[in-house]
């Protein structure tokens, strides 16, 4: 089950990566430390779980870094493929909505016609703990683990 | 069901640090070291005219407050931002989504046109600079009410930037004069709001209501201009009535349109801008500037017995009348933001730019956008100062309540009487009464006709001013009686028999030989105190000004 998800993590997650600079990144290709795995997976609610997994991860990264060796002094950033097309813009009528019942059905628990979720966030168990499993009451749209819905749909 | 609850745990909104951080943020070397110096000078000039600043402690340290407001209004429109679900206060819980609101997959965002013109108008009023081209982002955080796990934004390069807002501080404890200060606008963007999440604690869940996810927000992020409470609260207040005005957002805090976050650091002048603290859950202008006011003497008082600020995010409990921590396991938030791949860039267009050949319905023209921005708040009040002749402080309070400038328009429309007298009626007596018995304009129990009818008697001298207050009252009991009836009822006519008032004082004059005496010396005693025995003869009914001058005159 953890294999899975970290498949289908590296699949969809390599996108966001390399997009933009934050705190956790790092230069060139060198060995990933703990706070950065444990930064991410809190991030993105994904376990890295194996050691093989993050040698895949330094793997990834270690090829998408090709990328800086184009010369890119002067070119402006391309931030879209659909740069030069228009932005549709939609006239302000009501057209949609009104099908609770049909997106509550997508949920296994509802109380009077909301979804339920766990109460406040959910934040994992930190690295040093034993036990690592994943939350077992997942509802579809409690924004709480990694179902391999949602991978898909991003 | 209940006003949005605020987020115990979890991320919630913070104040962005990712992108290029230039100079605005608390608790960073200004890259810009000039930007930092004036903001300095404008605060040591904020610290002079406030009355309200937090009075300096023993010890004789004198601490700036620096207080940065982030605002989100709910854009007014019928649809969503990126869907045509409805937009709507109260309605059945999850009834107004679409399968895109509800981020099931293979969904798509498309942009509402009548959001980005509620932008660009919002952007106009503030004095921005409008970017014709801007780009939406994804903000990444995991929370229940927030299906996509993402938030589309505008952080990168947002439709508006750089504006000011102007508004009015009263200088002096009498409230008397007022002076007009500046707050920078940092930038304008639009951006989804989140479902709501009720808390049940007793069951130990979360219940989602997704009504309120993806309706348009127009986030206004202002500058750290300010220094108290009082001053954010004004300028919420001025941006409530600009917003209102333009129609863009009906801005009503109580209804969760209108949310406010501050963000609050004190220093010493001349030292480097101290931790900042975000102060969360506001939700009405009264408990916005006590939060912030309590938060500064938080810090004071911390900072002066050793400790230290934390960079944490607090709520106002208004029971406890304090700022408390939330929850916040978390830590620096990283939102991980990258450019929303579902949306090309958004271009706007002026006059001189229009594109041929494009239907007009896709296309936003900021010129006609500006020609067509209705009348704001800062010229209305010029506006009124310019006819009526009254003081900007008037303005202000006739702006500030609400319903109470139709009210003054439809008395001034129906009464002949002058504009000061009007004036004076409104702000003074009927708002006096409206406070003193917790009304708002609309409840008023006296209608703008009612007061028409009595300034007419007025000013047409049938009634002195103290009938008239007496008139007031009676009106104020709601019967349905016009004035000139009570002062039928009541016999408050003036006396207009010049003659007969004339001998009434003769007759006092000599009944009271002493006291006349007394006033031929120049003791203005005695003549208030003939005037009150005259106007007892007359049961009332004389102007006291008028027997001034005929005791005046007779006693010459």
């Amino acid at each position: 089950m953890w294999a899975r998800a970290v498949w289908l993590a590296f699949r969809s997650g390599l996108g966001g990566c390399q997009a933009f600079s934050t705190k956790a990144n790092f230069q060139g290709s060198g060995p990933i430390t703990v706070e950065v795995i444990e930064h991410l997976e809190r991030l993105a609610l994904v376990d890295f779980g194996s050691r093989e997994a993050v040698a895949r991860l330094e793997k990834a990264i270690a090829f998408a870094d090709r990328l800086r060796a184009v010369d890119t002094d002067g070119v402006e950033p391309m931030e879209s493929v659909l740069e030069d097309r228009c932005l549709y813009l939609r006239s302000d009528k009501v057209a949609e909505g009104n099908c609770a019942e049909e997106l509550l059905q997508n949920s296994h628990q509802v109380v009077e016609e909301y979804f339920v979720a766990p109460p406040g966030n959910i934040s994992l168990p930190t690295l040093g703990e034993q036990e690592r499993t994943l939350p077992t009451q997942l509802s579809s749209y409690s924004g709480k683990g990694v179902s391999c819905e949602h991978m898909k749909a991003q | 069901m209940a006003a949005p609850i605020l987020r115990w745990v979890g991320p919630g909104k913070r104040w962005a640090l990712a992108w290029v951080d230039s100079s605005s943020s608390h608790r960073r070397v200004s890259p810009n070291g000039s930007a930092s110096h004036r903001m300095r000078e404008q605060r040591s000039v904020a610290q002079q005219s406030l009355h309200t600043a937090p009075k300096p402690r023993k010890g004789g340290h004198k601490w700036a407050a620096v207080v940065g407001l982030e605002v989100h209004a709910q854009i007014s429109s019928n649809s969503k931002l990126f869907s045509g679900s409805q937009v709507s206060f109260a309605a059945p819980p999850n009834s107004l989504v679409s399968f895109f609101d509800a981020s099931l997959p293979g969904t798509l965002p498309v942009l509402n046109r009548r959001c980005v013109e509620a932008a660009v108008m919002t952007g106009l009023a503030l004095n921005c600079h409008i970017n014709k081209k801007s780009l939406f982002d994804r903000k990444h955080y995991f929370y229940a009410d927030l299906p996509a796990g993402y938030q589309i934004t505008q952080q990168r390069l947002p439709i508006a930037v750089r504006g000011s807002l102007t508004y009015g501080v009263f200088v002096g404890n009498k409230r008397s004069h007022m002076a007009t200060k500046t707050v920078r606008i940092k930038q304008i963007q639009l951006e989804q709001d989140s479902g709501k999440s009720l808390h049940d604690d007793l069951r130990s869940q979360t219940l989602i209501d997704l009504n309120r996810a993806g309706v348009g927000l127009l986030e206004m992020v202002l500058e750290p201009d300010l220094s108290c409470g009082e001053e954010a609260a004004t300028v919420v207040r001025e941006l409530q009535l600009i917003l209102q005005a333009l129609g863009t957002s009906k801005a009503n805090m109580a209804e969760g349109q209108l949310r406010v976050d501050a963000n609050i650091s004190v220093h010493q002048p001349g030292e480097p801008l101290g931790i900042r603290t975000e102060v969360k859950n506001l939700n009405s202008i009264r408990f916005l500037a006590r939060a912030i006011d309590h938060e500064i003497q938080r810090q004071i008082s911390e900072l002066e017995s050793g400790g230290v600020i934390l960079n944490e995010t607090r709520s106002f409990d208004h029971r406890l009348g304090c700022t408390v921590p939330m929850r916040d396991k978390e830590g620096k938030q990283d939102y991980r933001f990258m450019p929303e791949p579902n949306l090309p860039p958004l271009v706007l267009y002026d006059t001189a730019s229009l594109p041929v050949g494009v239907e007009p319905q896709q296309v936003i023209n900021i010129d006609q956008i500006r020609d067509t921005l209705p009348e704001l708040p800062r010229v209305t009040r010029e506006r009124l100062v310019r006819e009526y002749g009254m003081l900007p402080e008037h303005s202000f309070t006739l702006l500030n309540e609400v319903g109470l400038l139709q009210f003054f328009q439809s008395v001034m429309k129906e009464t002949r009487a002058e504009p000061k007298k009007v004036t004076s009626w409104v702000l003074n007596v009927l708002l006096g009464y409206l406070k003193q018995h917790n009304l708002a304009v609309n409840e008023s129990p006296i209608t703008p006709s009612a007061l028409a009818g009595l300034l007419d008697l007025l000013d047409s001298k049938a009634i002195s001013s103290s009938a008239a207050k007496e008139v007031f009252e009676e009106l104020w009991k709601g019967k349905a009686k016009t004035a000139a009836q009570i002062v039928s009822e009541k016999q408050l006519e003036l006396m207009q028999d010049q003659e007969a008032l004339e001998q009434l004082c003769q007759a006092t004059m000599e009944g009271h030989p002493q006291v006349v005496t007394d006033m031929k010396t120049g003791n203005p005693k005695a003549i208030n105190k003939l005037i009150g025995l005259v106007r007892k003869a007359t049961l009332n009914r004389a102007d006291p000004a008028v027997i001034k001058n005929i005791l005046e005159r007779l006693s010459a």
